[in-house]
């Protein structure tokens, strides 16, 4: 007789997992109306997800055979994806409307791509880490290709789909090296095999080299973020939206929890490779913004850069670089969700628009949104005192606490780059000359959501607030030493 | 001549190596970019099986079963896109997957 496993620990992925199967059949049996009904349903699951894993948010439960774990540095990611998954529900319900994509799949689809992301977050195992990912990933294709009808979204589906299946290729090659030669797939087993005293070998050296790229694949590291900017340009905007926040914290958190589950003791090894992938996506995601006329292909740049600056907290291989890359993902949220909701909200009367031109003069037709617009620039450029200031500057500390100076001063340099096409942005809004007001309505949803970002952006001010939330990602990060 | 590990895990190296080098040197046609996924994805379970086999450890046979599983629903999606996008252009040729650059 086998034991049932203690099922509690999974309890937010199990409400996910359900909830999408049933959203699916009102959606199904209700028509294509639904969407707004089994989108209002959608974020209720999420937020009710959020709420499972507030209970068990301090212990740390190991589940289902070793391959499930559950603990403050998974409560913490998983509490950041479920809140970006709901914002982007409620940034793009109007969008879908408006541009006649009214399809109930939607919602459904983000909910199945976040209960991927949650089983990411707490795989302990290379299969539940394949799992998790495929879960996410596949759902992710279809997204990116919502727009049917748009030659641009489906070549953009097509492009996510084959270099998403080949970086899936890569991780299973690197997790099939490993596993033969440490003897198991899960997390303890190789940490234990590689730990031990003489040269690690080379097979598994091969395969983490293999899981890596695969990873970096997944976050959008430079060399393997070839497919970003053009999947960011071709989904429809609130996709765009979605792809930027919820599937890049959560590739960054299973990304830490591989590293420091399964190779903590060879951290040497993967140091170096992390610091490779950190400088070369902080260079890239600055330099090639600069050129960049779509504000959408812009933002894929600006979170191929901010990618790295996470990179370099984990390249930090510490306690401290580890709350330094939740803090930073924490900010990052708060910072993308907003920015994208005011990119959303880009429209005349003649549709949708993307260029960067079109936001010139927005200070004299739309004051409130250029503030809220510049807020989020000055913030995502890393200027003091906004939120993305200190989490640059948690990252540069760990950096330079675990002798990675030089990795700080090319991050500081390729921020200053950044700042330029940020500020740029500033510039066409305030001081060029007006172009076409956009319409007057976006939606009450997207209102809510840029001022709150915005609010919470500003909220960095004060030292109250960052010294809570360094608190919170402090015992989160804590959890994964022990 | 005896056959080890080696030769399993060689076999599968050169799959794996050919599908890789299907995905970036085919310059023809999609159909044969999903076919090379599927021969990476072989690649692998043929390592996962061997080194089951010659670990004695079930762990990679049921790996092995579920890449067999993810690897069909990839199929079914990649596929559905493709159909998708041969409709809005009328091609699946893979130098006209261009319309977006930079």
């Amino acid at each position: 007789m086998t034991e049932v496993p203690a099922l509690l620990p999974a309890l937010p992925e199990i409400i996910l997992a359900v909830g999408a199967l049933a959203l699916l059949m009102l959606g199904v049996f209700s028509g294509e109306k639904s969407l707004r009904t089994v989108s209002a349903l959608a974020v209720l699951l999420l937020l009710a997800a959020v709420a499972a894993v507030l209970p068990g948010y301090h212990d740390t439960v190991v589940t289902f055979g070793g391959m499930f774990v559950s603990d403050s540095f998974g409560g913490f990611c998983k509490i950041l994806i479920l809140i970006g998954s709901a914002i982007s529900i409620i940034i793009s319900v109007d969008y879908l409307e408006r541009e006649n994509l009214k399809r109930f799949e939607y919602p459904v689809l983000i909910v199945l791509a976040t209960l991927g992301m949650l089983m990411m977050v707490s795989s302990n195992d290379l299969i539940a880490l394949y799992i998790g990912l495929e879960t996410q990933s596949l759902a992710l294709y279809v997204m990116a290709a919502f727009s049917r009808d748009s030659a641009r979204s489906t070549e953009a589906g097509l492009k996510y789909f084959v270099l998403g299946a080949l970086s899936s290729g890569m991780l299973l090659y690197g997790s099939s090296l490993i596993y033969g030669y440490t003897g198991g797939t899960s997390f303890e087993q190789i940490a234990a095999a590689v730990s031990g005293d003489g040269p690690v070998p080379i097979g598994v050296l091969l395969g983490l080299v293999f899981v890596l790229s695969g990873l970096a694949f997944k976050v959008s590291a430079v060399p393997f973020h070839m497919w970003t900017p053009d999947v960011y340009e071709g989904a429809p905007t609130p996709v765009t939206a979605f792809f930027a926040v919820a599937p890049k914290i959560a590739a960054m958190a299973l990304f830490t929890r591989t590293m420091f589950g399964a190779f903590p003791e060879i951290a040497d090894e993967w140091q170096q490779i992390l610091v490779f992938l950190s400088i070369a996506s902080m260079i890239v995601g600055a330099v090639f913004a600069i050129v960049q006329t779509n504000i959408k292909r812009l933002m894929a740049y600006s979170s191929i850069g901010h990618v790295g600056y996470a990179l370099m907290g984990l390249a930090a291989a510490s306690p401290d670089g580890v709350k330094a890359v939740l803090i930073y993902l924490a900010i990052y949220l708060a910072m993308n969700v907003g920015a994208f909701a005011l990119i959303i909200a880009m429209r005349r009367k003649d549709g949708a628009t993307e260029s960067i031109a079109d936001l010139s003069g927005l200070s004299q037709s739309r004051p409130a949104m250029a503030f809220a617009l510049a807020v989020f620039m000055f913030s995502l450029a890393g200027i003091p005192p906004l939120a993305g200031f200190f989490g640059k500057f948690y990252v540069f500390i760990a950096a330079i606490e675990s002798d990675l100076t030089y990795l700080a001063v090319i991050g500081a340099l390729a921020s200053t780059v950044s700042a330029f096409y940020y500020l740029r942005i500033v510039k066409i809004m305030y001081f060029d000359e007006p172009a076409a007001p956009f319409d007057v309505h976006p939606g009450k949803g997207i209102v809510a959501v840029a001022l709150t970002s915005a609010a919470i952006t500003m909220l960095f001010a004060f030292p109250v607030i960052v010294s809570r939330v360094q608190a919170i990602a402090g015992t989160a990060a804590q959890s994964l030493f022990q | 001549m005896t056959i080890g590990l080696e030769n399993y895990l060689i076999v599968a190296a050169i799959l794996f190596t050919l599908g890789i080098f299907g995905i970036f040197l085919n310059r023809k046609n999609v159909i044969i970019i999903l076919m090379s996924i599927e021969l990476m994805l072989l690649a692998v379970n043929i390592n996962l099986v061997a080194f089951s086999v010659f670990l004695g450890n079930l762990v990679g046979q049921v790996f092995a079963l579920f890449v067999l599983t993810v690897a069909a629903g990839e199929a079914a999606i990649g596929l559905a896109i493709l159909v998708i996008y041969f409709r809005n252009r009328g091609t699946i040729a893979v130098e006209d997957i261009s319309q977006m650059k930079g």
